[in-house]
């Protein structure tokens, strides 16, 4: 059996269901879908606000100054300070990195074990109704709920928001890419390879999860931009990270008792989140109308 | 359709199922003992070992999970921590806002985003369109509390028309009581708005696309009607399978607005409990929403067949 050799079956195959956007042409592709260029530009300026924050003339973000309390927006504090006289444009900027970091984290965690428990329900039939099952109960719970509940079992860092939200978000990856691995499998190529020989990891490897890598990125991205304003409600709340990291839902959190008087805090903060959170979403629907040859043809 | 009916009800059985574990899990895994925490400071060994036993907290878990079980759907979740107060009594002291918040919400998103898919549908690719478009990926985007905050600003520092913060309970006038949700309302409902427009209008664009929509335009039905009772109808699904869904932006979305406007109702009773590592009343108000969020797709699912009547078979 070992000697029959089979000539190019990986090769050919997987070129069937790619939609042909994803190879080259990236300048037409971004002209078509000014969402991927905007949400991008956007989120590359917030990734090189985030890096490069201790060069960008902050000081430190969690150096207390009482003398200097709750000064609005002026030359030596551009974005004002807070009750504990921190400086907000400090904090914000370096608030940056807890939001994106949150974000890919979760993104990233989520697919992976979406991936993963998609895959083998859609592979190991007697798993699947029990799996199934648990993602339905898992989803049954609101996300942020869950994430909460989950917070109050164990210290606020950043390492445990990512994990209470990341096991929030598993479900949806874990239905689509399992949906999409029923499908996948009904499809002439992969029983083309299964009757050529191809063993399971190498079938799943090679056929299924490149095709069903498309929407899982779409999803992810959708999943980054939840995360980020989950992250940040925990924060608000008192559920997230202490109170002395530079978060954006921190800050807010700090200037919630004093909004009316000083709504400078809370707007900052406010208004980076939402164009952080509204680059991600524009980066998404780009994607996904671009990675979509259906969604594309009913434009 | 009785069988449908049936089959659709036994199925969330299951999924209740997981979901009481998951919470339950959450309780049992909570860091302290409840027992040394309910005996306070000044106890001996002894009489946390009492109470230990009396809460029959030294038995296996699946044990433990039977007798919670049992006690819930018997309405009794527990006793807060904190207060000492039953917890089904603190949840139902606060349901009033939250109800009230949610039905209103609901009602508003779902008569300013169904007309708005519509409309973006109808004009697809003009400015109109972009417009509805732009505007429900903005409210996608801009997270719960600053629309809360930038609503507040407006119509309750700035234009003085609106309560800034607070809640009146109905028993003091139904005025006084729909002003003080209105904004909370609309801060809690823009993300549901965004949600909802974008879902009819691509439900519309694709059955506006059926032949039997070209039928109706050929023998002299005039746009609203195509729009509203040819096309609507057929697009529902859709609309209502997320409108159940997106209940669950809902709830997170209520802890934030209930903090934001001040509103003492299950939101900050949430958000007061995760301060005090209250667990059972977190149990509780997770097992509530978790239960209301069931039953509302149940519901969704049973709608389908009154939309589309094949799904019964």
């Amino acid at each position: 059996m070992s000697e029959i050799s089979l000539p190019e079956e990986a090769s050919v195959l997987p070129e069937i269901l790619p939609p042909p956007a994803v190879h080259g042409r990236v300048v037409g592709l971004v002209l078509r879908h000014p969402g991927i260029a905007i949400g991008g530009a956007l989120v590359g300026l917030m990734i090189f606000l985030a890096l490069a924050a201790p060069w960008l003339g902050t000081v430190d973000p969690e150096a207390l100054d009482p003398a200097n309390m709750l000064i609005g927006v002026s030359a030596g504090h551009w974005f004002g300070t807070d009750m504990l006289g921190r400086d907000i444009y400090s904090r914000v900027l370096y608030g940056a990195r807890v939001s994106l970091i949150v974000g890919f984290a979760v993104a990233a965690l989520a697919s992976a074990g979406g991936m993963g428990i998609g895959l083998v329900s859609g592979f190991v039939r007697p798993l699947d109704p029990v799996l199934m099952r648990i993602m339905d109960g898992v989803m049954a719970i609101p996300s942020i709920l869950l994430a909460i509940a989950l917070m109050a079992l164990t210290q606020g860092s950043v390492g445990n928001v990512i994990i209470a939200i990341t096991i929030s978000q598993v479900p949806q990856v874990a239905r689509l890419v399992r949906g999409m691995v029923l499908g996948l499998r009904e499809q002439p190529f992969v029983e083309a390879a299964i009757a050529a020989g191809t063993r399971t990891p190498r079938l799943i490897w090679r056929h299924i999860v490149p095709n069903t890598l498309a929407p899982v990125i779409v999803q992810a991205t959708y999943i980054c931009a939840s995360a980020m304003i989950i992250e940040a409600i925990l924060d608000f709340i008192g559920a997230g990270t202490p109170p002395v990291v530079p978060s954006w839902g921190n800050i807010m959190a700090e200037g919630r008792a004093l909004w009316q008087v000083k709504p400078f805090i809370v707007f900052f903060p406010a208004f980076f989140l939402s164009v952080t959170v509204l680059a991600v979403n524009l980066l998404g629907d780009g994607l996904r109308d671009a990675l979509d040859p259906r969604g594309e043809a009913r434009r | 359709m009785l069988s449908y009916v049936v089959r659709r009800v036994l199925a969330t059985i299951p999924v209740m199922g997981i979901v009481a574990l998951t919470v339950f899990s959450l309780l049992y895994l909570a860091p302290g003992d409840p027992a040394a925490i309910i005996a306070g400071d000044q106890a001996t060994t002894e009489q946390i070992a009492q109470i230990r036993a009396s809460l029959g907290l030294s038995q296996p878990f699946l044990v433990r999970f039977a007798h919670w079980l049992w006690q819930v759907v018997h309405f009794n979740l527990g006793t807060s921590v904190f207060t000492g107060q039953p917890v089904s009594g603190m949840i139902g002291q606060r349901i009033e806002p939250t109800l009230a918040l949610m039905i209103l919400t609901m009602a508003i998103a779902i008569t300013l985003a169904v007309p708005l898919g519509v409309i973006a549908a109808w004009k697809q690719g003009t400015w109109i369109d972009r417009a509805i478009m732009v505007f429900a990926v903005l409210g996608f985007s801009v997270p719960v509390f600053v629309v809360g905050y930038l609503l507040a600003y407006l119509f309750g520092l700035t234009l003085r028309i609106l309560p800034v913060q607070g809640f009146t309970p109905l028993s003091q006038g139904f005025w006084p009581f729909l002003a003080s949700l209105i904004l909370p309302s609309l801060a809690l409902g823009a993300i549901y708005v965004a949600l909802l427009a974008r879902i009819t209008r691509a439900a519309m664009l694709e059955v506006l696309a059926q032949d039997y929509v070209r039928t109706a335009r050929a023998k002299g039905v005039g746009q609203g009607g195509v729009l509203f009772v040819h096309a609507l109808k057929n697009a529902a699904n859709p609309v209502v399978t997320v409108a159940g869904l997106g209940v669950a932006l809902l709830i997170g979305g209520t802890v934030v607005t209930e903090t934001v406007f001040a509103i003492p109702g299950l939101g900050t009773l949430t958000a007061n409990a995760i301060l005090q590592r209250d667990y059972p009343v977190i149990q509780g108000v997770v097992l509530l929403f978790s239960f209301v969020y069931v039953v509302i797709n149940l519901i969704v699912d049973l709608l389908y067949s009154v939309f589309d009547p094949r799904i019964r078979l």
